[in-house]
């Protein structure tokens, strides 16, 4: 599925992978486009996260290989992979705070490990990446159980940009939210992209639900039982002649 | 016939499954123990982890500690007294209880304690950080999970440890002394008369000794239910209780073999 002209952020070739006797992604190869916002669809089993963490090198290939900005992941030592890994941000479904620190330092956190800024640096810094997701400073402080579960989102995608990432990653981003948070979180992604798109950054979304993913996505991928099935842009998705994607899209 | 067959094979089977499962956990709390020899010399130092889990598992016991001090070297006082009521005891007291204390029941029950107290909350919060993906999001930031929350743990608990064991010695003998002078009117100077004959440095050294040894192995356990926690959310709860049980199983483990060398190699 070579036929996008776009350079690709991600370009996956002949990914297989076994665990425990089990064929779980099955000779996958695509490529994900840079400066989009790709969404990878699928049902439940399909292999999303695992993938996903094939793409952060979280996971070694039993066989084919994971190339990320051009690089070959198989071709990192452990401690190359670790330093790579600040190319991704990443926001996880339930946020993933640090639940002994503030919403203020969880956002520091990474700041304070991987840059070399002042303590002044990095305070700027923090308060221009919560105020930019929507945070209000009285709630810089609160720790993330006095936070609503879409402000921890907001909080965690905050921590996600600090770098600056390359490639934005989404895991299940509107899963199980109210209506209401998921147009708030749909909108959070659309505006870090917009706001990204100068820099060339990548969305890549990981997400069983349909109607968000028709939203904002520009490239939609479809998974099943360890293969791409489908993958297309958005608008001629929603025409695919598949069977599943028709199911799937049916639900 | 065929039932007691059946009882026999199924219960000898039901032991063979258990041994193997204790043999494979075994494996697996050894190789723990390798990843955190990997990790201990592997920059960055996280300092500020140390400090902080050093406050925790000091301050969070400090007061138990204490008390549990106070009391069991006055009932030893007791005992003591009157178990060897028939020969004049007097002079006995002091020296019999600051040994029992110093080598055993100092760095034992002070194990036990922080067994219940860090190496349950070590599994609880390394545990729910794992459910709620907490670590997956340190690895993706090329942070090692391990690194940075088990290693220090253990370099904490270790060096914890016998802190808490020597202050539990010292309560226990203050305990003693009082219930020795005021209850059972052993003259003061009496009390202390026979404790430089009996007592000797290494005596306390065999505890502290022990007592760093019961830190480490606390703590690895503490944090190795911590990691060993599944997705889903029962798992943590089943840690914590998997974390006190068998750390303090493995308290009255060690206590017997490192008893068994140290008597060996320092004296009894
Ligand atoms: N470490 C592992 N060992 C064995 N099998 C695994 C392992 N990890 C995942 N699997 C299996 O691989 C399959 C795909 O799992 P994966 O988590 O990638 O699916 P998913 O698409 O993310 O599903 P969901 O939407 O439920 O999160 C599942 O059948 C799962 O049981
Ligand atoms: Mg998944």
């Amino acid at each position: 599925m070579d036929y996008f002209e776009e350079e690709k952020a991600v370009d996956i070739k002949g990914l297989t992978t076994i665990l425990g006797g089990q064929t779980i992604l099955n000779n996958l190869s695509f490529g994900i486009p840079k400066n989009k916002i790709t969404t990878i669809l699928g049902f439940s089993g399909a292999g999303k996260s695992t993938l996903l963490k094939h793409i952060l090198g979280l996971l070694k290939p039993t066989y084919g290989s994971v190339f990320v900005l051009g690089k070959n992941l198989n071709d990192l030592s452990e401690f190359e992979l670790k330093k790579f890994r600040r190319h991704f941000g990443m926001l996880f479904q339930y946020a993933a705070l640090f639940d002994s620190l503030s919403a203020y330092e969880n956002v520091a956190f990474p700041l304070n490990e991987f840059t070399d800024l002042s303590e002044d640096e990095v305070e700027e810094k923090v308060y221009g990446l919560l105020e930019s997701v929507g945070i209000k400073v009285d709630s810089f402080f609160k720790l993330p159980s006095e936070l609503s579960g879409g402000m921890r989102k907001r909080v965690g995608l905050a921590r996600a940009l600090a770098l600056g990432p390359d490639i934005m990653l989404y895991d299940e981003p509107t899963t199980g939210l109210d209506p209401i948070t998921t147009k708030m979180v749909n909108d959070l992604i659309l505006n870090t992209y917009r706001k990204n798109v100068d820099r060339g950054m990548t969305s890549i979304i990981i997400s069983h639900d349909v109607k968000v993913t028709l939203e904002i996505s520009d490239f939609v991928a479809f998974l099943d039982h360890g293969k791409i099935v489908e993958f297309l842009p958005v608008k001629d998705f929603v025409n695919s002649q598949n069977k599943l994607v028709q199911e799937f899209l049916a639900l | 016939m065929n039932k007691i067959y059946k009882f026999f094979s199924s219960t000898v089977e039901q032991i063979g499954f258990s041994l193997i499962n204790g043999l494979s956990g075994l494996g697996r709390i050894i190789n723990f123990i390798f990843r955190f020899f990997y990790w201990l010399p592997k920059n960055p130092f996280r300092l500020k982890e140390l400090v902080s889990q050093l406050y925790d598992i000091g301050n969070k016991s400090l007061f138990i500690i204490a008390l549990s001090g106070a009391f069991t070297g006055m009932v030893m006082a007791y005992q003591t007294y009157f178990g060897f009521r028939l020969i004049s005891v007097d002079s006995l007291v002091g020296p019999v209880v600051a040994l029992s204390l110093a080598k055993e029941l100092a760095p034992v029950l002070s194990g036990l304690i922080v067994a219940g107290r860090s190496g349950s909350a070590m599994a609880a919060h390394i545990g729910s950080m794992k459910v709620t993906e907490q670590l997956d999001a340190l690895e993706v930031m090329g942070i090692s999970s391990f690194q940075y929350l088990a290693v220090p743990r253990i370099i904490a608990a270790s060096l914890c440890l016998p802190m808490l064991s020597s202050i539990f010695l010292f309560v226990g003998n203050v305990g003693s002394y009082f219930v020795g002078t005021k209850a059972l009117m052993i003259d003061g100077t009496i009390y202390f008369s026979k404790l430089g004959k009996w007592m000797f440095v290494e005596d306390i050294g065999q505890g502290l000794i022990k007592s760093f040894f019961f830190g480490f192995i606390i703590s690895v356990i503490g944090t190795y239910f911590g990691f060993k926690v599944e997705k889903g959310a029962a798992g943590v709860g089943k840690a914590t209780n998997q974390a006190v049980v068998w750390g303090m199983i493995s308290v009255l483990i060690l206590d017997y073999i490192l008893t068994s060398f140290l008597v060996q190699f320092m004296g009894g």
